[in-house]
């Protein structure tokens, strides 16, 4: 007679444990400086690389499966969209400029964390972090495909989205975003997990995703909303390594609180101008609105952002030092931009257009204490100059902040009718800032900064030497189709024509 | 401060200006007046005179906002480095130490069509 034997079913942590068991091993061929050099150079002191846990304790087969599954909805949903021409569901093809800036800017972005998580995964010495940044390596590259394939149907039909990889690398709003990850990619990594665990992914990713995913739902786009959900899925996971890295760090040392502070500070700041691109997004390229940017940032800044700092304050740590300056522009710091981004069109790969009487009807119910005073004379001002035939196109091209690489738009702080002027000499060299914040960040390490591609001091250099034609050959701008204004646009007649086809039987 | 390195760490600014070709750059924003959303960015020579620059260049790019045919150069406030400075309008940018990146602010106070100065 057989005796029943009961196979033992492994338990989760057994299962991690044996996942893990040959990472941790202990070196001997060389000293263990050697195999982790980059761990001790930032001035973080680590005791106990066992006390970072990875809360999830995911292994490789059930990552998989979770992952595959996502991917098989995602890609039965996008099927659909494209074979149904779920583009023309959009409430209009204006707002395809808000995700021609999105793929253009951020989504490369997401292959920068894919980057920085498996550099780091390699560079941390404990078992559990080496895991947890592994696979968000592997969901950033995820992010950062089905980004890219959900907004290729649009490329079928639409202009802008030709190039985005080139656009990245070359034009020039792009840079804001691509210099904030070139910071973060050249940093130690630590401080690479308080830039991009603990910065972009705890503080600032609701006021990033959620209202580009809620402008998509609010708008038609399935596909946005497609890859949105299927990456936030991912969220919660990267909110904990992020949060567990800040917690691991000021739990090893005290030594580590003012050296983590300042990386909150300036990742903060740095975050907040990437979120300036975001602000004109919501206040101006939305043909259905969701909310606006102030109403945004007061949720998920100040209300969300103020109950994580009272929480982290038992460790010494404060808010952010820019926060007051960055809520006290909030009135401002959407429509300065705006403003920008609409008489430069003719170097942008997306359309710009006038607001509509109903859209600053809305703009100055959302803004009473500042559109109708200080931002609608000159909306008002560019519509006469368009009515007369003499569109208003500002070829005077901008001065950049050394550190952001935005265009200084921004104001004084407490002045939003003077241009914040900042300036430094450094190594008899001057530097521009568009303000304080970017300034200090500049100031801890100018050698870092200086190196800084900018892209308008750049086109007047080798090979471009000042041509504008050849500028946007380099930048694979197709003048005439990708730029200018929405209005006669071929986007917009190829819409509401196809559109027609659609719905009449026209 | 130093950029914490596992070695010395120094590096050649970008933008000297050496790499413009006998070119310098030089900004300039006319204080209260943001129909233009930034500081202009120019590429001229270093010989240029400053009245050939502020009647070429800069005119030019004003010429979008309501007031600029109301300015009177003669009677405008000048501003480089955020100080107070007063150019001679005949010497070339060199001569009136309008260094490369050097920013140049002017203000023509009572002209305020778009913008109420508080
Ligand atoms: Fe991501
Ligand atoms: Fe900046």
């Amino acid at each position: 007679m057989d005796t029943q034997v009961t196979k033992k079913k492994l338990g989760l942590k057994e299962r991690y444990k044996l996942l893990t068991r040959d990472l941790g091993w202990e070196t001997t061929f060389h000293s263990r400086e050697e195999v982790f050099p980059y761990v001790h150079y930032e001035g973080i002191k680590i005791h106990d690389w066992d006390k970072w846990e990875d809360p999830f304790r995911l292994t490789m087969d059930a990552y998989w499966k979770y992952q595959a599954e996502k991917e098989r909805k995602f890609y039965a949903i996008i099927d659909a969209h494209a074979q149904n021409n779920g583009h023309l569901n959009l409430t209009d093809a204006h707002y395809l400029t808000a995700i021609k800036i999105f793929l253009q800017a951020i989504t490369p972005g997401e292959y920068c964390a894919h980057k920085g998580f498996a550099r780091v995964g390699r560079e941390f010495g404990g078992v559990g972090t080496q895991v947890a940044c592994q696979m968000q390596s592997l969901d950033e590259v995820r992010h950062a495909q089905t980004q890219i394939h959900a907004m290729s149907n649009y490329n079928k039909f639409y202009q802008g989205f030709h190039a985005f990889s080139d656009q990245r690398d070359r034009i020039w709003y792009t840079s804001v975003a691509r210099s904030f990850f070139d910071d973060a990619l050249s940093s130690g990594p630590f401080e690479f997990m308080i830039a991009i665990g603990f910065s972009f992914e705890y503080v600032l990713t609701n006021l990033l995703f959620v209202p580009f995913m809620s402008g998509a739902a609010y708008n038609g786009d399935m596909a946005t909303v497609t890859f949105g959900f299927s990456a936030q899925s991912d969220e919660a996971r990267h909110m904990t390594l992020g949060l567990e890295c800040i917690k691991f760090m000021l739990e090893q040392d005290p030594a580590n609180l003012p050296i983590v502070q300042k990386w909150i500070d300036k990742w903060f700041w740095r975050g907040l101008r990437i979120l300036a691109l975001v602000g004109t997004m919501m206040d101006y390229m939305l043909p259905k609105r969701v909310m606006s940017w102030k109403e945004a940032f007061d949720i998920y800044g100040i209300e969300n952002g103020g109950a994580l700092f009272n929480d982290l304050a038992r460790y010494g740590v404060r808010a952010p030092k820019g926060w007051g300056d960055a809520a006290a522009a909030i009135d401002h710091m959407s429509h300065q931009l705006m403003l920008g981004l609409y008489q430069w069109s003719f170097g942008t790969a997306f359309h710009g257009w006038i607001p509509s009487d109903d859209e600053m009807e809305w703009l100055s119910a959302k803004y009473p204490d500042s559109f109708d005073k200080y931002y609608r004379p000159r909306w008002e001002h560019i519509k006469k100059l368009a009515a007369a035939g003499t569109p208003f196109k500002n070829y005077g091209l901008a001065k950049l902040c050394q550190t952001c690489q935005l265009p200084c738009v921004f104001t004084e702080p407490g002045d939003p009718t003077l241009i914040c002027h900042r300036e430094i000499d450094y190594k008899g060299e001057k530097y521009h800032f568009c303000s304080d914040g970017c300034k200090e960040i500049f100031e801890n390490e100018p050698e870092k900064y200086i190196q800084a591609w900018l892209p308008m001091p750049q086109l007047f250099q080798e090979p471009l030497k000042g041509d504008l034609g050849a500028w946007m050959n380099y930048v694979s701008l197709v003048d005439g189709q990708d730029n200018g204004d929405f209005d006669g646009s071929q986007d917009q007649i190829n819409f509401d024509k196809w559109r027609g086809m659609a719905t009449s039987n026209k | 401060m130093a950029v914490i390195a596992l070695k010395e760490y120094s590096a050649v600014p970008r933008d000297l200006v050496a790499n413009f070709n006998g070119k310098q750059l030089v900004y300039a924003s006319w204080d209260h007046h943001l129909l233009f959303a930034a500081p202009f960015l120019f590429c001229v020579p270093p010989q240029m005179t400053f009245s050939e620059w502020v009647a070429g260049p800069l005119t030019q790019l004003i010429a979008a906002d309501p007031d600029a045919k109301a300015v009177d150069w003669s009677s405008v406030q000048w501003l480089k480095a955020n100080q107070p400075w007063t150019p001679n309008f005949a010497g070339s940018l060199a001569e009136n130490g309008v260094v490369h990146k050097d920013q140049i602010r002017f203000r023509t106070p009572g002209l305020n069509s778009l913008l109420t100065v508080n």
